[in-house]
């Protein structure tokens, strides 16, 4: 394990306070905070050899070049991928997947096709799909939430008919932290000759994830939910579906031969990364990875299962607390969703915020998952990550304890 | 209870009182204007309706709704001044609010006519919560001009 406050220390922002207290980052899930190795390589690459990369012949275009190729190189290593050309460089998660429904899914799908999701996805592998499937005139169907909170597989066999073409779920819910089977759902994708796309944006950041080891065909996530930079996100995309795949975003930097008439592409990755790319954030990207790497995915994972259950044991002490989520760590990821009794998870949120305690409230962008299968409005969420305390926890609950004191009288008033 | 640190302008007696004890709580049989708000930021609900009389003034208001505090507060306080507004006034009466949820000065004069409803200028320090004070009112504005539209 890794010393916690030593590594607080490398994160300049948690020495910050919020309305005269310390900062209490608990909204991990939506975005991390970002380690000073990371801002470094930023102000490193913009300082001393900003520069377009693969053009040039100039020094500082080669050193570009070179930085944004060993960044792709760390992370395809940091997710085991075959090889760095597996990965395309994107914005985040949701361009990832869109890539896909707009390059792979329109070519593929098609009329009588059934695309598999969840009902616990985020908006950004479900709202795509939605899009993909009328266009194609094919079926969405959906895996259920079991009453434990863990994804129902008992269905999957009928919902994976031969018209299956593709199984797009996510690995970790951002509003559960339920960890899903992945490898399994893969290989029972695989059975019927569906391919498989795992929404990765909550689970890279805090599990240790192989790409071989769990053969789906594509993998998309975000760097700024994982000590990098916003503005970067990474689609992992297997060998042989990668070749196969037409240009989303056709121009500059994509082409090898270009014509008054006509054009072809370049090699892959480049193919799928049109226009200028974002060097900088890809740099931090790795800078990122490389911090993770030297902490451990198995020590952070480590961490955030003993934070968590220390959080859920001591929630328990708050009676008019609900929390939703499996209570098996083994399944479940450091993201305690919750109400309290009546009171709107926005009252919630703003008590906690004057405590200098930051928390997500609302749907967080699973609005189906949120009101028609936990049948609530909103909720608030806490989401932990490695440089989070126990007294980080402490100052949580006690938040709460004030919260549910001063409305409480309002809360049973109306219930 | 007294109010947290520094969320004692937010949150007066006198919101937390709406909050606990909506007024002109229900939905309408009959009524000439409904209108539905809905703030997908937060889950917040309202449901207004309200019924006119022969001289075009407001007489019944109800709303039901879900929400945060702020939300319903201010729905409620909203709700307690409508009735005998003509639709003009009550239009006048939300583009007010409007202002002072944008940062103009509210006047003695002004915080004496708008009573209670003086007391979401607090909501003004924190951003984020002007949209829940505003739900209330955007409905009914919306009401009125769908109100007018299949009226016309």
């Amino acid at each position: 394990m890794y010393d916690v406050s030593a590594v607080r220390n490398d994160f300049p922002i948690l020495s910050r306070q919020v309305n005269g207290k310390p900062l209490v980052y608990l909204d991990n899930a939506a975005t991390s905070q970002k380690p000073q190795s990371m801002i470094d390589a930023l102000v490193d690459y913009y300082s001393r050899y900003n520069s377009n990369v693969h053009r040039g012949v100039h020094t500082l275009s080669m050193e570009a070049t070179d930085a944004y190729e060993l960044a792709r190189q760390k992370i395809a290593t940091f997710i085991n991928a075959p090889s760095p050309d597996n990965l395309i460089f994107v914005r985040n998660t949701s361009e990832a997947i869109n890539l896909v429904a707009y390059s792979w899914a329109a070519a593929n799908l098609k009329k009588g096709d059934r695309v598999v999701s969840t009902e616990m996805e985020h908006h950004s592998n479900l709202v795509p799909w939605q899009h993909a499937v009328a266009e194609a005139g094919a079926e969405l169907k959906l895996m259920k939430m079991a009453e434990d909170y863990s994804l129902d597989l008992s269905e999957l066999d009928e919902l994976l008919t031969p018209q299956t073409k593709l199984v797009a779920f996510t690995q970790m819910s951002n509003v559960l932290g339920t960890i899903t089977p992945a490898k399994e759902i893969v290989a029972a994708a695989h059975r019927v000759g569906a391919l498989a796309l795992v929404d990765a944006a909550q689970s890279v950041p805090h599990i240790a994830v192989d790409v071989q080891d769990l053969d789906c065909d594509f993998l998309a996530f975000s760097g700024h939910k994982m000590a990098g930079p916003m503005g970067i996100g990474v689609l992992y995309v297997k060998s042989e579906v990668l070749e196969q795949m037409e240009p989303f975003l056709r121009g500059g930097e994509m082409v090898l031969e270009v014509t008054y008439e006509k054009a072809t592409w370049a090699d892959l990755p480049m193919k799928f990364e049109a226009g200028t790319p974002s060097v900088a954030d890809s740099i931090g990207l790795g800078a990122a990875v490389d911090y993770l790497t030297a902490l451990g995915m198995d020590n952070i994972r480590q961490h955030e299962v003993e934070l968590t259950t220390y959080a859920l044991e001591r929630f328990k002490e708050l009676e008019e607390v609900t929390t939703y989520g499996p209570t098996d760590m083994s399944i479940r990821g450091g993201v305690v969703s919750f109400t309290m009794g009546n009171v709107h998870p926005h009252d919630i949120g703003q008590v906690l915020d004057q405590a200098g305690v930051a928390i997500r409230t609302g749907h967080h962008c699973a609005m189906p998952l949120v009101r028609s299968r936990l049948h609530l409005p909103a909720t608030a969420r806490a989401s932990f990550y490695l440089y989070n305390t126990e007294a980080e926890v402490d100052a949580l609950i006690d938040g709460l304890k004030t919260t549910s004191r001063f409305f409480g009288d309002a809360s049973s008033r109306r219930s | 209870m007294q109010a947290p640190d520094g969320l004692d302008d937010l949150y007066q007696d006198i919101i937390l009182d709406h909050y606990r004890s909506p007024r002109n709580q229900g939905a309408l049989e009959h009524p000439h204007l409904h209108g539905e708000g809905f703030n997908p930021f937060c889950g917040d609900q309202i449901h207004l309706t309200m019924t006119l009389g022969e001289d075009g003034r407001i007489n019944g208001v109800g709303f039901v709704g879900q929400g945060c505090s702020i939300s319903q507060a201010s729905a409620s306080m909203l709700s307690d001044q409508l009735k005998g507004k003509t639709l003009d006034e009550a239009e006048a009466f939300v583009r007010m609010f409007k202002g002072i949820m944008q940062g103009e000065e509210v006047s003695e004069e002004l915080e004496e006519e708008i009573g209670e409803i003086a007391s979401l200028q607090g909501v003004r320090q924190f951003p984020v919560r002007i949209k829940c004070a505003l739900l209330g009112w955007t409905t009914l504005q919306d009401a009125i001009r769908e109100y007018r539209e299949t009226a016309s």
